[in-house]
């Protein structure tokens, strides 16, 4: 049988377009929902921009911590929770020994490092051997995990645990309050480090956008493998970039009401160190040796590579970057549902993971950060839409629920029947 | 010339038992530095046991060890795993692809061997954190390419790029390894088209001439013709001979390869075959991974016994499992000179053909059913025999299963503790009873039997052949056999058909010289 040697044989303009919907069609189809869902709620848009850039500064550690575990193979990590319990739980003892601010978030990030260490461990343990399912194990231990939480903060506490706290502790002496207010304590703690306005920054981020494009390059002539060419994509970041430093220029130089939003800039430092992290973890010894054993456990295992281990020192990475991901998050919000906060975590830092365009085989940061902006776009917009179109808000409640586990099917479906289609074509020949 | 340190590699007497099965018997094997040798014999000859045995894989660690005695250039090597044949520099080049699609062929000739350099956070935290070293690991890549003669880009993504680059890009990480001194490549031209394979070939050469020694294993005896200077040749589990080249020939070879192991087991009394032709194959091509059939053509004789015959991968699996529907299939069949429609193994059962797959515990049996019901299910299901009907809903008829499964189990002398007795707890003879008896339950004109002895102990081998005789003989059943072991075939059937890169190389009687069975089988027929 012969077949064309070509296999992308209707390459060219169309193609390359083609490619990129067929690529990123779940991003599409929820960019094209959020802009429509923007208009019909009516909502002002400074309003918008306030509460998405706080959103996004609250959500986005959790969802850089999922892209390691990926890398490594083991698909989208729902055991983040566990490290989200680990840093509530470090909460809660910063809150009852009163340390607040800066150092308290310090401090909490240190004790919870071992506790999400040895959490990431027994997942790690445990994965090595469910392999092949580790999605829905990292699930159900989520759900487990929340069992043993409840546990000693709502019965422990108070008969085993002693604890005399009377903020904290619920009237009968026994258990922790389900609503914890930090607003003495931690709130803010890395938010008001360093606050500027949000026109300033918005230049800032075009500038970084703007500046890893000779970054790019560099590292592309000197190392890079992959030289393939993606103008599209190239063209589109330049145009985010050049609008992004413009707007915050126009607005700098004449006063508008956008100069009077701070935005919490110390988390999106700590945001840009971890992407900054990420980056170099995949350049490293270890981290190929994660890119490997994702790619192929068998190839990876003749080569000569520990497997299992790999495995496990993922998990733990992920875990541990949960733990102060939550952090992060609940210090911005100023306030936790002990028994709830945690419980979402996974589903919706997943959510807006696959949101972004990765799968369960592929996730960059890139994806991570469309996926933030869109994912909590829809969350902002949809109970507003939905009291638009239908007079009623609690159906846009519905609406975020229906978001989020929408998300997570549709693009789980729309990858499988990606690779199915991929596999079709090369059977082919 | 004869002193030990002339060898890079010398095993003595190395013997091999699984669960008291001997697989090799006292293999004696020298390669000198720069020596091309070549390893030939049918599957289960015992090749690969050897490799394992040499690459301290742990399959032969966890099932036992081995005897006999392994040197490395003249010391005396214990190699426990994969790692100290590494470490010895003996390198694989492997059947199957080692690499990595998604990398580049730098990253893929580097695995796991990566050039690192130092930055801040490895100096706290320790090597595993150092930087990839692309720019050197590019370079010490281009070395090896350029070695080899491959103009192809190092920062080239692997996936995508032809079958032959792959090869040479593994080839290229093994010459990579400063100390590699011997070289395996396991059926290296398997996957290759013709002038992939001469490319190859030309690489072996060129390895050679730079003082490495290659343990070259094929089927294919002109290849071996070609590049070896050494022959060994190995038959069930024995080493049959050791030639140079410049004293043997093809159909030496050939002959040696073959053999004659079981020429008294079971007789089938030849008769006159009718000319009529019970099924006819036109252009038969099937997608099935592996095991593709590529145009096959080819008649089968009413009431005889067909043989396909073959090595692992030329397809001769494929034929079976495209025509009964199990793996996408096109081309034309008739069967007794109806056309029978393709890729529906409903059509395929309701018009009489019937087959023992290969697989037998994974699409043959039920396995935690019982006898009666696993003898019963497909006639339920096609012929909706064994079913009471009331109005549109049906029950099965325990009764008439029974008794049915009664009689077979008398009939085929199927040992089990009753008709109850789940299937999973049948020895493998009884197992393969019990499909033949659920075949036969669909009253088939034409059954189809895939490796109807593997993994079978030899008694219940003979059973087995006995039985589909017996149909034979009894019932004038058509029946094709497929089977890896050319002996088998040889005993029970009328004519056999053997298949060369999915396509049918000749047919041949079971009576005929065993060189010619041998050059068929690799390719090589009507090639001298």
């Amino acid at each position: 049988m012969s077949h064309d040697a070509n296999p992308h044989g209707t390459a060219g303009t169309k193609g390359a377009v083609r490619r990129f919907f067929t690529n990123n069609l779940v991003t599409l189809v929820f960019l094209f929902i959020g802009i429509a869902g923007l208009r019909v709620s009516g909502l002002a848009l400074p309003f918008f921009i306030v509460d998405i850039v706080d959103r996004v500064a609250r959500n986005g550690f959790l969802v850089l911590a999922l892209i390691i575990p990926v890398l490594a193979g083991l698909g989208l990590n729902f055991a983040i929770v566990l490290g989200a319990m680990a840093g509530q739980a470090t909460i809660i003892f910063m809150t009852h020994w009163g340390i607040g601010g800066i150092w308290g978030i310090l401090l909490c990030m240190a004790i919870s490092f071992p506790i999400a260490l040895a959490l990431g461990v027994l997942t790690g343990r445990l994965l090595n051997k469910a392999r092949g399912k580790e999605m829905i194990t990292t699930l159900i231990l989520g759900f487990f995990a929340n069992g043993i939480y409840q546990l000693v903060f709502l019965i422990l506490v108070g008969t085993l645990i002693p604890m005399k706290n009377e903020t904290l502790v619920l009237s009968s002496g026994v258990g922790i309050r389900t609503t914890i207010d930090l607003t003495d304590g931690l709130k803010f703690g890395l938010d008001d480090l360093l606050r500027i306005p949000l026109p300033l920054f918005a230049i800032l981020c075009g500038a970084a956008v703007l500046g890893s494009f000779p970054v790019r390059s560099v590292l592309r002539k000197r190392a890079l493998a992959a030289r393939e060419k993606t103008p599209l994509r190239d063209g589109v970041l330049a145009l985010t970039g050049l609008f992004l430093a413009g707007w915050g220029i126009k607005n700098l130089v004449v006063e508008s009401m956008y100069s009077f939003i701070r935005v919490p800039a110390g988390t999106f430092l700590v945001l840009g160190a971890l992407c900054l992290f990420i980056l170099f973890f995949t350049r490293t010894k270890l981290g190929q040796d994660m890119r490997t054993v994702g790619q192929d456990r068998h190839v990876a295992e003749v080569s000569g590579i520990d497997t299992d281990r790999i495995r496990i020192t993922a998990m733990v990475m992920s875990t541990v970057l949960a733990a102060w991901g939550q952090i992060i998050f609940l210090q911005n919000l100023g306030t936790f549902s002990t028994y709830g906060s945690h419980e979402q975590v996974g589903m919706f830092a997943i959510a807006a993971l696959l949101i972004g365009g990765a799968s369960v085989a592929k996730a960059t940061i890139g994806q991570a950060v469309v996926g933030l902006f869109l994912f909590h776009t829809m969350f902002i917009v949809s109970p507003l839409a939905g009291r638009a179109l239908f007079g009623d808000a609690q159906l846009g409640e519905y609406f975020r629920s229906f978001v989020a586990y929408g998300i997570i099917g549709l693009s789980l479906a729309l990858h499988s029947w990606k690779k199915h289609m991929q596999q079709k074509q090369g059977a082919g020949g | 010339m004869s002193q030990t340190e002339e060898f890079v590699l010398r095993m003595k007497g190395i013997s091999k038992e699984y669960y008291g099965t001997k697989v090799l018997k006292g293999i004696d094997l020298e390669i000198r530095p720069g020596e091309v040798h070549g390893i030939v014999g049918e599957n289960g000859a015992g090749k690969s046991t050897l490799m394992n045995i040499l690459f301290g894989m742990t399959v032969i660690h966890s099932t036992g060890g081995y005897q006999g005695e392994i040197e490395i250039a003249g010391a005396k090597a214990d190699i426990k795993s994969p790692f100290d044949a590494m470490k010895l520099g003996i390198g694989m080049v492997h059947q199957e692809f080692m690499l990595i699609p998604g990398y580049t062929i730098t990253e893929n000739i580097k695995l796991n061997r990566e050039t690192t350099k130092d930055n801040p956070v490895s100096r706290v935290f320790g090597p595993k954190l150092k930087t990839l070293d692309m720019a050197s690991m590019g370079r010490d890549a281009r070395k090896a390419l350029d070695h080899l003669e491959m103009g192809i880009d190092e920062w080239a993504r692997v996936a995508g790029l032809p079958v032959g680059h792959m090869q040479f890009i593994e080839i290229a990480r093994e010459i990579d390894k400063s100390n590699i001194k011997l070289l395996v490549f396991d059926e290296p031209t398997a996957v290759l088209a013709e002038s992939e394979a001469d490319n190859l070939l030309a690489a072996v050469r060129k390895l050679s001439a730079s003082g490495i020694a290659i343990l070259f294993i094929t089927h294919r005896l002109h290849e071996i013709m070609a590049v070896c200077d050494g022959i060994t040749v190995l038959r069930d589990g024995s080493l049959v001979a050791h030639k140079r080249r410049e004293e043997t020939t093809i159909e030496e070879l050939a002959r040696l390869m073959v053999g004659r192991s079981i020429g008294d087991m079971i007789r089938n009394p030849a008769k006159s075959l009718p000319d009529r032709n019970a099924l006819e194959i036109r252009n038969l091509r099937v997608q099935m991974p592996g095991e593709a059939a590529k145009g096959v053509d080819l008649d089968v004789k009413d009431g005889e016994i067909l043989g396909i015959g073959g090595l692992a991968g030329q397809g001769k699996i494929g034929i079976a499992n495209g025509i009964l529907g199990l793996y996408p299939a096109e081309g034309e069949v008739r069967f007794h000179g109806e056309p029978l429609p393709l890729n529906s193994t409903r059509e395929a059962l309701k018009r009489g053909l019937a087959f023992l797959s290969e697989d037998r515990r994974g699409v043959g049996l039920l396995l935690d059913m019982s006898v009666e019901m696993n003898i019963a299910a497909t006639a339920v299901e096609i012929q909706g025999k064994f079913l009471r009907r009331f109005g549109p809903f049906s029950q099965i008829d325990g009764k008439a299963v029974r008794a049915h499964a009664l009689e077979t189990i008398k009939a085929l002398d199927i040992r089990c503790t009753g008709p109850l007795q789940p299937v999973r707890r049948l020895s493998g003879g009884n197992q393969q009873k019990v499909c033949i008896a659920k075949a036969l339950v669909l009253g088939p004109r034409l059954l189809f039997v895939s490796e109807p002895t593997r993994g079978i102990d030899i008694g219940a081998k003979r059973l087995v052949l006995e039985t589909l005789v017996d149909l034979k003989e009894r019932l004038g059943m058509t029946i094709v056999i497929t089977s890896s072991e050319l002996a088998e075939l040889r005993s029970v059937c009328d004519r056999i058909a053997i298949v060369h890169d999915g396509r049918i190389a000749g047919i041949l009687n079971p009576d005929d010289d065993d060189a010619e069975f041998g050059l068929m089988m690799a390719g090589d027929y009507g090639k001298r």
